[in-house]
């Protein structure tokens, strides 16, 4: 049986987690595989992780401020290893001003405080699909 | 040969990490390519490391590939952790205390939900285990899921079984209970700075002294503190005395043969539920008033 696989990831240096856990607790209980890595991760290893785990979409948290710059290398990265197949969402503390150029930037969805999590589960089961041979 | 078998045996970790995916999944027709994989398997050394939750299975599995890679060999680890039986979802987490490997290309780290099983592996453990093999790794580490008392399928699967505890989960009846101390080719008695940790291990020392040994292999009972990297030398050192043990008794055929068997009966297991037995024609006989061994008895009867 096919199941959507979600890596979530914390990258950057706050250790503001109670969000990134909230949203893979959320993922869990709507039936999705979640792939957790703890804090501190750099795009580079998100991306050889998201690879070695086959997963369908990642997501990111982040509090930092670091947003300009994490998403756009996450997104780099993936087209670069060929696997941009995978999608790119987050959410944290991100002003509305900046989330039209991370969309430009290739990220299929960002969730700012206060979103419901019904809604991410929502976008997830719209959005993507598992993968295949 | 599958393009995507032929590029997974060429090194590439997208290919490799796809075919795990189809045989987790059960997709249509993964079959042709496992096929294909596990004629080119039988030269990783497979390790399993099994206990309770929490005993720092993960922690310990981190040290070993550290080691393993400062000795130059190439790791695949396959991370097993619970699925919801309600929702089918599964927080995978135990690649939290390995994050220092996630950027070396020689480490091929893959998180599996058990999505049902009961042993304390996945059905597809061991195809996952033999595209590590097949692709060249040199050692395999299966972490199985924080188990109880009877979660023993890894003992069916690993070269080198090895069981962790930490003081003071119980008394010596625990230890001479069958089931999990049964399997162990190593015992590690993990956090032993902690009380009770001489207590723990004698008592499993005293367990093994009126066990028949199996093979003739001795099983021993090592200290470390996974956290601090201590004990964890000799933990290696007595993991390649098993190996070479191993292949001096020619156990290794053995293992071999009887790996395989395992995964033919998962995969037996697999089709009869399947064709014969499926959950929703059970459902429905049950719904209409049959008793279970009735229910069993009608399906059973129209195989053709």
């Amino acid at each position: 049986m096919s199941k959507i696989r979600i890596l979530m990831a914390k990258p950057g240096l706050d250790g503001h987690d109670r969000g990134v856990k909230v949203m893979s607790r959320a993922l869990r209980d709507a039936g999705f595989e979640v792939i957790y890595t703890g804090l501190r991760q750099t795009p580079e290893a998100i991306v050889a992780t998201a690879i070695q785990e086959d997963v369908d979409a990642i997501g990111l948290s982040i509090l930092s401020g670091a947003h300009a710059t994490v998403f756009p290398r996450v997104l780099e990265l993936l087209k670069e290893k060929g696997a941009s197949d995978i999608s790119v969402f987050g959410g944290g503390v991100i002003p509305e001003d900046d989330i039209p150029a991370l969309y430009k930037a290739g990220v299929t969805r960002i969730f700012t405080p206060g979103t419901p999590t019904d809604d991410a589960v929502q976008f997830i089961n719209d959005n993507i699909k598992p993968k295949s041979a | 040969m599958s393009n995507l078998v032929e590029r997974a045996l060429n090194g590439e970790v997208i290919a490799g990490a796809r075919l795990m995916r189809l045989s987790d999944d059960r997709r249509e027709g993964y079959q042709v390519f496992m096929k294909e994989i596990w004629k080119k398997t039988g030269n990783a050394h497979i390790i399993g490391i099994t206990g309770a939750p929490g005993s720092g299975k993960s922690t310990l599995t981190d040290q070993l590939i550290t080691k393993f890679r400062s000795a130059g060999k190439t790791v695949g680890v396959v991370a097993i952790d619970p699925t919801s039986p309600f929702t089918g979802g599964a927080i995978l987490g135990d690649r939290i205390r390995m994050a220092t490997h996630s950027l070396d290309e020689d480490v091929f780290i893959r998180s599996v939900g058990t999505r049902g099983n009961l042993g304390g592996l996945s059905v597809s453990t061991m195809d996952i285990v033999a595209i590590m093999d097949a692709m060249g790794k040199d050692v395999v580490i299966i972490e199985t899921v924080g188990v109880g008392q009877d979660e023993v399928e890894i003992a069916m699967v690993a070269d080198t079984c090895i069981v962790v505890t930490v003081p003071g989960l119980g008394d010596d009846i625990q230890a001479i209970k069958a089931g999990i101390f049964e399997i162990a080719d190593i015992f590690v008695v993990n956090k032993s700075d902690r009380d009770g940790a001489e207590r723990t291990s004698n008592d499993l020392k005293m367990m093994l002294e009126i066990t028949p040994k199996r093979d003739e292999w001795t099983v021993e009972v090592l200290k470390t503190m996974a956290e601090k990297g201590e004990g964890v030398d000799e933990l290696v050192e007595r993991i390649h005395i098993h190996e070479n043990f191993f292949k001096e008794n020619k156990l290794k055929r053995r293992k071999l043969n009887e790996r395989l068997v395992h995964v033919a009966y998962g995969a037996v297991k697999e089709k009869i539920v399947k064709d014969i037995f499926p959950p929703e024609k059970i459902h429905a006989l049950i719904e209409e008033g049959n008793d279970p061994y009735t229910t069993v008895e009608i399906l059973w009867k129209n195989i053709k």
